[in-house]
């Protein structure tokens, strides 16, 4: 049987380093499987965070040879195995052990943003019509699986460390598939403008390219987004009328 | 001994998976503080894997459908073991609960009106499962997971409970662990749900993540609960059987629902070739009827790939037994061939089983949308689960509430898909709002330290034993035998032989279990978990073991080759495990409560 050598980060935010692991591999293998297999022969303590290794739940998120990815829907096939592949922790959040990092900030984030707020029903049993053509954009964002990917590789977060003042990709998805809900009746694009930080997105679709549900990040949440921060508070023709109204 | 952290909640949910979810909203809704116990993050729970829909009886696609239909079909699949009444609050509550989702903002897919869409599933006469493509199990948690952080329920994120704690009948807390850090967590509570799901990190080849290993079973049973119809897991017809990595990952019965059909090595529709007596008049009996029935012909009966999981994954066994299976010991799932029928075939697939095409093209370089899937049964399910009184979801101990995979009753021997997530609403709902009032009822019971500290000192003890030794026993190895002899001997086809192995294994697994040795610190320290996990996948393990012995006939999930047929004495009633005096397991049996005459009737009616 072929093996491979994995060199993995092990350690704390303290201190840590890569160690190489040699394992066997089989047809068929992904990354996290790889992982398993070292934690159950060699490495007992070996922290790593999963849960349905089907790219369901975006548990797995790690840095795969550099590249933002989930272990679960890696294949080994795609990687070139004559040389150690490396396996490392997201680089945006802090670091708890080994491949495990602490991304409760992004459940703080989400938890500041205003609630779905739908109009009346539209039967008076309760319910809403809305037609297919109307909500295939919001379902396109709520494909999302929360793996974080997107905040990863994002430069405002990964390099600038703009936590407090920028939401990050996942959380532009979030707004777009609330903003642009067909029933919903909050606005939302104040708050973008101001304590969201979309102004901080330079539109380098990074998000877009490690989304590993291939949402359109940039292009159908993002850029929209901006669209209507834009409108609504650089419009030089309603900013005349704010300005008149004072 | 070591401080503990501790925390107050009136309710304390243990589980976030939809149930979990579903129960802490309620409970908060009425007003007492809650607090939610995830064993992984937020929102990561199996619900997420979810993909058929969630049956209700809305009659958006087909108003002939209501809550009797439903109920019939459900009782029917159940093959009459369920708790009729769970049944019957089932059937008549799930329309609502479905609609609170799209009020919290979940968006399904719609009908040409704008309403919501449902599709055909296995069991179900009507189309009738609300879905979201195949991801509908992401909608559902997301949607209740977003919803439930602006009511003020505090969640605590990769905790794992050790005990519940009692003061004397009544169960006032919990004890256990946050898995990063590895502190002990002491939570005093006045009333708690269990909703941690399933069991189905017992076998070997299995649909269920890391997560489901019979926590919330083991620790009802400990605190002197009754499980019952443990002896009924469900196998699902249809996983993934290649490449071996990925065997057992859940190919969603909705590519069956959309006209995916199956076929032996020898290209023949082999479900044509039984079908069970109680389903011939509602099933085709021609390809050309089947393909309608998916097209949404009213007129048309459902196509045999469509008949219950048990009996479809039985099929599939036996022809693969019999030597017509593929390379890999499957059958072929085709959906590619619709394209002899519809324009755009690929597209059509893609927009409707969107993540089964990229399940296949990522992990087994198969492109469903012009090529056959292998497939083959994948342990799924536990109809079995603590024992629960049908309104308020109560356990046989005071205080204790349970809801979804880990009750039990609605299902009775057979699940029919799409009722599951519509099981966690409706009783993860009534769990939430019972637990909500015993709180406001009862006061606080008191915490006996003693027995906390002894807790907290064998879940240490792992650790003494590997600083000890090096040549000691690890979790992993002990786990994946235990899976193994399972998966061989308490698995689809059991017989008693098999079985009186499979509980001398489990007692050895026992006794090594007591042995085990983990390295390392307590920081996310995996060995450990798995360690500490252990104990349930065993107490499960016997639990599904035991009543699978006295349960001497076949039916639904259960099928023993010594005892092929279905035997109306067995039909009366149910197997009930509980922990003895002496902590041995007995088995017992309950009889069934008589049908109403008003619920025979309904069932007498939908047989027609």
């Amino acid at each position: 049987m072929a093996s491979a050598t994995f060199s993995i980060w092990r350690g704390t935010a303290e201190q840590g380093k890569f160690f190489n692991y040699t394992t066997e591999i089989s047809e068929g293998m992904v990354v996290l499987d790889a992982v398993h297999k070292i934690q159950a022969e060699q490495a007992n303590d070996l922290a790593v965070r999963w849960n349905c290794k089907a790219g369901k739940c975006g548990s797995c998120s790690a840095e795969i040879n550099g590249m933002p990815r989930l272990m679960c829907m890696t294949r080994l096939n795609q990687l070139p195995l004559e040389r150690p592949v490396t396996i490392e922790p997201m680089k945006s959040f802090p670091l708890i052990k080994d491949l495990v990092t602490d991304v409760s900030w992004n459940f703080r984030v989400k938890k500041q943003i205003k609630q779905f707020k739908p109009r009346p029903p539209d039967v008076p049993d309760g319910s809403w019509r809305m037609q297919q053509e109307d909500v295939d954009r919001v379902q396109e964002f709520r494909k999302c699986i929360e793996c974080f990917l997107c905040q990863d590789v994002c430069h405002v977060l990964r390099e600038h460390h703009k936590h407090e003042e920028f939401i990050g990709p996942r959380f532009f998805v979030y707004v777009a598939a609330l903003e642009m809900h067909p029933l919903d009746m909050e606005n939302r694009v104040e708050e973008l403008a101001k304590a969201k930080g979309i102004g901080y997105c330079n539109i380098t679709k990074c998000c877009t390219k490690v989304c590993p549900e291939s949402i359109t990040i940039t292009d159908n949440a993002i850029i929209p987004l901006k669209e209507r921060v834009v409108d609504e508070f650089y419009d030089p023709i309603k900013r005349l009328f704010r300005r008149l109204r004072r | 001994m070591p401080e503990y952290q501790k925390f107050e909640h009136d309710v304390l949910v243990i589980g976030a998976g939809g149930a979990g979810l579903r129960a802490a909203i309620e409970a908060s809704a009425a007003g007492v503080t809650v607090g939610l116990v995830c064993k992984s993050l937020l929102g990561k729970a199996h619900t997420v894997m979810a993909e058929g829909g969630i049956a209700a009886a809305l009659g958006t696609v087909n108003s002939a459908d209501n809550w009797k239909v439903h109920f019939a079909d459900t009782m029917r699949g159940g093959q009459y073991l369920n708790v009729w009444r769970m049944a019957e609050i089932h059937a008549k509550e799930a329309p609502t609960c479905v609609r609170e989702l799209e009020a919290w903002g979940a968006v399904f897919d719609r009908t040409p009106e704008g309403d919501i869409l449902q599709r055909n599933f296995g069991g179900h006469r009507y189309p009738r499962l609300a879905h979201v493509g195949d991801r509908t199990g992401l909608e559902m948690i997301r949607t209740l997971q977003d919803h439930g952080v602006h009511q003020g329920i505090d969640v605590h994120m990769e905790c794992t409970i050790l005990s519940l704690l009692k003061d004397a009948d009544r169960v006032v807390g919990a004890f256990g662990y946050d898995r990063q850090r590895g502190r002990f967590l002491l939570f005093h509570a006045r009333a708690v749900v269990l909703a941690t799901g399933g069991v189905g990190r017992a076998y070997k080849i299995t649909s269920n993540s890391w997560e489901y290993t019979g926590d919330g079973h083991a620790l009802a049973y400990n605190a002197g609960a009754d499980l019952m119809d443990m002896e009924f897991v469900q196998f699902h017809p249809t996983g993934m059987i290649w490449p071996p990595s990925v065997a057992g990952i859940l190919v969603t019965e909705g590519v069956r629902g959309e006209g995916g059909v199956l076929r032996n090595s020898k290209g023949r529709r082999f479900m044509f070739d039984d079908i069970p007596e109680a389903y011939r008049h509602q099933t085709a009996d021609n390809e050309e009827e089947g393909w309608k029935y998916c097209q949404g012909d009213k007129q048309a009966r459902r196509p045999p790939e469509l008949l219950t999981r048990d009996h479809v994954a039985r099929c599939i066994v036996r022809e693969i037994k019999e030597g017509r299976g593929g390379p890999h010991g499957g059958v072929f799932l085709d959906i590619s061939w619709i394209k002899e029928k519809i324009p755009n075939a690929p597209d059509h697939i893609k927009k409707k089983l969107p993540s089964m095409y990229h399940q296949f093209k990522q992990l087994a370089d198969v492109d469903i949308t012009t090529t056959p899937m292998e497939v083959g049964p994948t342990m799924h399910y536990i109809m079995g689960g603590i024992r629960v009184h049908p309104e308020t979801q109560m356990s046989t101990v005071p205080g204790l509430f349970a809801a979804g995979e880990c009750g039990c009753g609605l299902h009775g021997a057979n699940r029919l898909g799409g009722n599951s997530l519509s099981d966690l609403l409706v009783f993860g709902k009534r769990a939430g709002k019972f637990a909500a009032a015993f709180a406001k009822e009862h006061p606080a019971g008191s915490i006996n330290t003693d027995q906390v500290d002894s807790i907290a000192r064998r879940a240490l003890e792992p650790f003494e034993r590997g600083t000890r030794s090096t040549d000691t026993q690890g979790p992993y190895q002990i786990q994946h035998e235990l899976q193994a002899k399972m998966q061989e001997l308490v698995g689809i086809v059991r017989t008693e032989p098999e079985m009186l192995m499979a509980l001398e294994e489990i007692g050895k697994f026992q006794k090594r279990a007591r042995e085990v040795a983990v390295h390392g610190n307590r920081e996310y320290n995996s060995g450990w978990h798995t360690a500490l996990d252990l104990p349930n996948l065993l107490t499960v393990s016997e639990a599904i073991t035991r009543s699978a012995r006295e349960r001497r006939e076949s039916r639904g999930g259960h099928f023993r080759e010594d005892y092929p047929n279905k035997d109306k004495a067995f039909g009366e009633f149910n197997v009930i495990v509980r922990r003895g005096p002496a902590a041995e397991m007995k088995v017992v049996r309950e009889n069934i409560p008589p049908l109403p005459a008003e619920l025979k009737q309904i069932i007498e009616e939908q047989q027609k």
